[in-house]
């Protein structure tokens, strides 16, 4: 275990060297921000408007009484969608999409000599691979969960809208009442790391594949199982330090 | 010039090589040959750096390659071409865009200046008018000559051709070898070609480096090496009816 961690350290530190040529390395940036936030865009719609609206179901069901305020379920659930669902749920998903696909990826790579061909020409591999997809990931994800938490309330309005339990000026009323802007800031800490997280764990994992086909999908399947792993420990650590 | 003095390699337990001083002379073919598991690769991936000795050194030119860090390194990885075994092209690129791949990195080329000269190394491969094709719309052979073009479009010093001829047709094959060695003429490179193809040794090998367990077990030209009464290396070079028949009438 320690020396997997260490030499998932030494990677990193290797991937953050200065590149061979910036203009090269930027436009590696982009492509991997538009393969990762414009590529998860749909299922994060997807996702979002539906955990949303099951939130604001089952938050209803629980708390609708004569002796709570209707406005209390836009509250819960824009608390629990603002720091928990969107970040969290979100990363677990992209971690099945955007990580198996990195791991394989560069593990492919590796078991073609593709790296190889790249190391020998004097690049970087690790930071021409591995550093577009940390800066792609640390900056498109926080992106995917404010857009993953717009829809999660909106799909909350939809569901108080279809059904007549909580009526939709309740809804909004909840969701602006007892707003404290912390929670906005444990919503942005943890995707910033869960982006970080699944990026870098599923680049390792691909990195240091040796083998074949058989080898890549087992890399992909490690790389994805150890992002979820790491991601629910994330959203402990940060959950129990700032809030 | 490259010069290995000593090498040794071992993966844990395994030697691998076992002491391997050999020169590559510029200008010549030098082949490194030797049967499966005998340490040819390994020797290659030593002298490029993807593999550290355990111990010996590496020169190009005289200067100590493998006691260079990375950073060291690069001036003279600029210097090298290497083709791969499976080509190694990057699929998520085109063809043209695989050759530009290194120019871009580490030239100031304008973007034409770059476009010709993937254009003259597609000419020079016989692949003109291929260039906007992926990897994977392109037959084994075009492929290991993109590799070609790609290697050498930063005109390399030194060239590296792992196992050319792996799962081409035979024509091809004798193809691939005479543009390494047209290339290698050309330019006067340190080529150097791991192959355990006979074709290859004896069309192209101006110098042999044979292989065995892990040791230089004989050195000498295509010429030499059908006189040659090393025993290891005969039961390699004619192993086939057809190679000893080919002996007999020589």
């Amino acid at each position: 275990m320690f020396h997997s961690l260490g030499r998932y350290l030494l990677l990193l530190r290797l991937s953050f060297r200065k590149p061979e040529k910036f203009s090269v390395y930027w436009a590696e940036v982009m492509r991997e921000m538009v393969s990762e936030g414009i590529g998860s865009l749909g299922i994060i719609v997807i996702i979002s408007l539906f955990i949303g609206a099951v939130a604001t179901i089952q938050t209803a069901f629980q708390l609708v009484s004569d002796f709570i305020p209707k406005t209390v379920v836009g509250g819960i659930t824009r608390d629990s969608t603002i720091l928990e669902f969107s970040p969290t749920i979100c990363a677990l998903v992209l971690a099945g999409r955007i990580g198996s696909s990195i791991a394989s990826q560069i593990g492919t790579m590796r078991v073609t000599e593709q790296i190889d061909a790249l190391e020998i020409m004097g690049v970087n591999a690790p930071g021409f691979l591995i550093a577009p997809k940390i800066i792609s990931g640390i900056t498109m994800i926080p992106v995917l969960v404010v857009v993953s938490v717009i829809l999660g309330l909106s799909g909350g309005y939809l569901a108080c809208a279809a059904s007549k339990e909580v009526s939709t000026a309740d809804y909004l009323s909840g969701l602006t009442d007892g707003f404290n802007p912390l929670i906005v800031t444990v919503c942005a800490v943890k995707s910033i790391v869960f982006g970080f997280l699944i990026n870098s764990i599923c680049a390792y994992q691909g990195f240091y594949t040796a083998g074949g086909a058989l080898e890549v999908g087992q890399a992909a399947t490690r790389g994805v199982v150890y992002s979820c792993i790491m991601i629910l420990f994330a959203d402990l650590v940060i959950s129990r330090v700032l809030l | 010039m490259i010069e290995t003095k000593d090498i040794v390699k071992t993966f844990g337990e395994n030697e691998v090589l076992k002491g391997i001083s050999a020169e590559f002379k510029p200008g010549k073919n030098n082949l490194i040959i030797g049967g499966s598991g005998s340490g040819k690769t390994t020797l290659l991936k030593c002298i490029v750096g993807l593999h550290e000795p355990t111990k010996g050194d590496v020169f190009f030119d005289g200067e100590n390659f493998t006691n260079m860090h990375f950073r060291e390194r690069v001036p003279i990885r600029k210097e090298i071409g290497m083709l791969f075994q499976n080509s190694a092209l990057f699929d998520s690129m085109s063809v043209e865009e695989n050759i530009m791949f290194p120019l871009n990195l580490f030239t100031d080329m304008s973007k034409s200046e770059k476009q010709d000269r993937a254009n003259f190394c597609l000419k020079r491969v016989n692949l003109e008018g291929k260039g906007k094709l992926h990897p994977s719309e392109l037959s084994g052979g075009m492929k290991k000559r993109v590799g070609i073009a790609r290697a050498i479009s930063m005109q390399p010093k030194y060239l590296f051709v792992d196992e050319p001829n792996s799962g081409l047709d035979p024509l091809t094959s004798i193809l691939i070898d005479h543009l390494i060695s047209d290339l290698t003429q050309e330019y006067n490179t340190t080529t150097v070609v791991v192959t355990h193809d006979m074709n290859s040794v004896m069309g192209i090998g101006d110098h042999i480096i044979f292989l065995h367990d892990g040791q230089k077990w004989w050195e000498g030209s295509n010429k030499e090496i059908t006189h040659t009464d090393n025993q290891q290396l005969n039961e390699f070079v004619f192993a086939s009816p057809f190679m000893k028949a080919a002996r007999e009438k020589l």
